[in-house]
């Protein structure tokens, strides 16, 4: 388990994480093959609506926290000017 | 005056005078007691009102039951025990005894029955929040506690006008659903929304909160914005602003939380983020989505605690609290990460925790009502919150890269209180009719549907996979990110100093002026005595007041 972890901490993260990553979402995604999503607005029982959304809705909020990042960002000591 | 010691709220406050006079074993009895018995006392209360009083002309009730506020009530003395259990050993000096005092204030705030009792205990608990940052030490808790103090007494300060102009137009300071047709109402929903951290009055949190002790901030991140949770159910159920104010604090707590590099202040920022859940719940206001506000509130402050005391264990063994000084503490610190961990996973309403159980009932809520975008944003900020708690926190502070640091796992009591907070959120997950039960109306919802499990695990895994993939993006820096805050901690500041100096120089000017004056007259001494007769006046003016005083 140890060596597992201090493999996270290179550089980059290693294929293995990425091939358990991916297969946790094809997983999620292929089980809605077989459960019938209970929806409440329709477009909400598409196949793979929540992963879309879910992955679309996370790059716009970050994208959009570094955008705001770039007017309100400030150096540590910003306030201790006395 | 029995009824006094039915109040949960004296039980606590009796609890931290005592341990502020005791020491040793006495002292660590009474702190772990008093909640204990605050909680007992909470579940001896029958529903409505117990206590009438009559005050200059007004009927108190300082003890109104029902279960909606013994819900509020029992988390909150679950918290105190716990909180005080961590901070046992390793507070300084009376820290604890102010934090037990303002868990008194919350537990009173929960049980007032009418306007006046609300607002003291609302400043009680204003007061002694403040002495818990302070108790954090050195410039930076001082500094940022007279912020807090000053913000939160400024909006106590309209309430209290709102209450009263209620209470004289309509002649009752009882607690009633306000509408917001009448100023006075929007005065108490201002005064009230300062404490929930809502916009433009969210920067106290992450200002204050984590410059506390490490056990002080999770005493901090419970009380204070869920008694403000609980009196908008109570005052402003369904007032529709409520939603989009709610939607605003989860995204601000969001994109604020990506931007920081502070691990406490990523959990205050989160704050923010989980109260705007609840304050959206109150603003949809139907059953459901109470219900949801809640138990949200509920499970919200147990996972919160738990992840302010991992982040508070890291603190206290480290003495460091930025990402950029963290990572590799899984090593020597297994316990702390499994708990940090649980706490993360209950935020981002995983499945089998309690988050999952809670946030699902106010999205719910907004389906039946078919709030459309509603419904959008709160799926896409339940994505953000894996985001932002789920996975940054723990991925910065336990993993990411080997900082060297080898801080071992905490004493006993610090574990304990951890270890049962972690449980208590995969207990309540597992067992959502624990919660639900206590819950102010009937439940008719049903979690654990496939369905629900297999669509939460896709927006899950999917906001998992943003955050990998835009890990590059995510690199912390050294940098704050500036709030409303800067416009009374810069240009505010910058012209109260600056009339202050015009102020010194006019004075200046004044005192030349008036010594050329004094070196004109004939001769100084004439002017000696005018001290006695001055003191003799003033003996006379303190008489008439204190005659004044007796006479009203």
């Amino acid at each position: 388990m140890k060596r597992w972890f201090e493999r996270l901490e290179g550089e980059r993260l290693p294929r293995r994480f990425w091939l358990i990553l991916w297969a946790a979402l094809g997983l999620s995604l292929a089980a809605q093959l077989l459960v019938h999503l209970h929806g409440y607005f329709g477009f909400d029982e598409w196949f793979g609506f929540n992963a879309v959304w879910g992955f679309l809705t996370c790059v716009v909020m970050v994208l959009g926290a570094k955008l705001l990042g770039v007017a309100l960002k400030r150096p540590e000591d910003y306030y201790d000017h006395d | 005056m029995t009824e006094l010691a039915l109040l949960p709220a004296v039980w606590l406050m009796t609890g931290a005078l005592l341990s502020a006079v005791l020491t040793g074993r006495a002292r660590e009895g009474v702190i772990l007691l008093a909640p204990l018995l605050a909680l007992w006392a909470v579940w001896q209360l029958p529903d409505g009102n117990l206590w009438s009083i009559s005050y200059l002309g007004m009927t108190l009730e300082p003890l109104y039951a029902d279960s909606l506020r013994r819900l509020f009530a029992t988390v909150f003395c679950l918290m105190a025990f716990t909180g005080a259990l961590f901070a046992l050993r390793q507070s300084a000096g009376r820290e604890l005894s102010a934090a037990l005092a303002y868990a008194g204030g919350a537990l009173g705030v929960c049980f007032a029955g009418d306007l006046f009792t609300l607002f003291l205990f609302w400043e009680v608990m204003a007061v002694f929040s403040t002495l818990v940052i302070w108790c954090g030490g050195g410039d930076g808790a001082r500094q940022a506690g007279f912020r807090y103090a000053v913000l939160h007494f400024l909006g106590g300060v309209v309430l209290m006008a709102g209450i009263i102009w209620l209470g004289v137009e309509s002649g009752s300071l009882s607690i009633r659903v306000l509408e917001l047709t009448h100023p006075a109402a929007w005065l108490v929903l201002i005064g009230v929304l300062v404490n929930a951290a809502a916009p433009p009055f969210s920067a106290w949190v992450a200002d204050a909160y984590p410059e506390a002790s490490a056990g002080g901030s999770v005493f901090l991140s419970a009380f204070t914005t869920k008694t403000a949770v609980l009196v908008l159910m109570l005052l402003f159920p369904g007032t529709k602003l409520l939603i989009g104010v709610g939607l605003f604090m989860v995204f601000y707590g969001i994109v604020y939380a990506l931007l920081e590099n502070d691990m406490r202040r990523i959990l205050a920022y989160s704050i923010v983020n989980q109260v705007g859940f609840m304050v959206c719940a109150v603003g949809i206001g139907t059953g459901m989505a109470l219900n949801g506000a809640a138990a949200h509130a509920f499970a919200h402050i147990i996972y919160k605690a738990l992840l302010l005391m991992s982040a508070g264990t890291v603190l206290w063994r480290t003495g460091r609290r930025k990402c950029t000084d963290l990572g590799g503490l899984y090593r020597s610190m297994p316990f702390t990460t499994a708990c940090g961990i649980i706490g993360a996973l209950a935020i981002s309403a995983f499945p089998f925790t309690s988050g999952f159980v809670s946030k699902s009932l106010t999205s719910q809520a907004a389906a039946d009502l078919s709030m459309t975008w509603v419904w959008l944003a709160l799926t896409a900020a339940s994505a953000g919150v894996f985001l932002h708690a789920g996975i940054k926190f723990p991925w910065f502070v336990f993993f990411q890269r080997d900082s060297g640091l080898r801080p071992a796992d905490p004493p006993w009591n610090m574990r304990l209180a951890m270890g049962l907070f972690a449980l208590l959120c995969i207990v309540l997950g597992c067992f959502p009719s624990l919660l639900y039960g206590l819950l102010p109306y009937p439940v008719d919802y049903r979690p654990y549907t496939a369905s629900h499990l297999v669509s939460q695990f896709q927006l899950l895994l999917f906001s998992g996979l943003a955050f990998f993939a835009l890990l590059p993006a995510m690199r912390r820096t050294l940098t704050i990110t500036l709030d409303f805050d800067w416009l009374y901690r810069v240009p505010l500041q910058r012209v109260v100093l600056g009339v202050g100096q015009l102020l010194e120089i006019s004075r200046a000017a004044i005192g030349q002026g008036m010594v050329s004056l004094i070196d004109r007259l004939p001769s100084p001494e004439r002017l000696a005595p005018v001290t006695a007769p001055a003191g003799g006046m003033l003996l006379v003016l303190l008489m008439v007041l204190i005659a004044g005083m007796l006479l009203a």
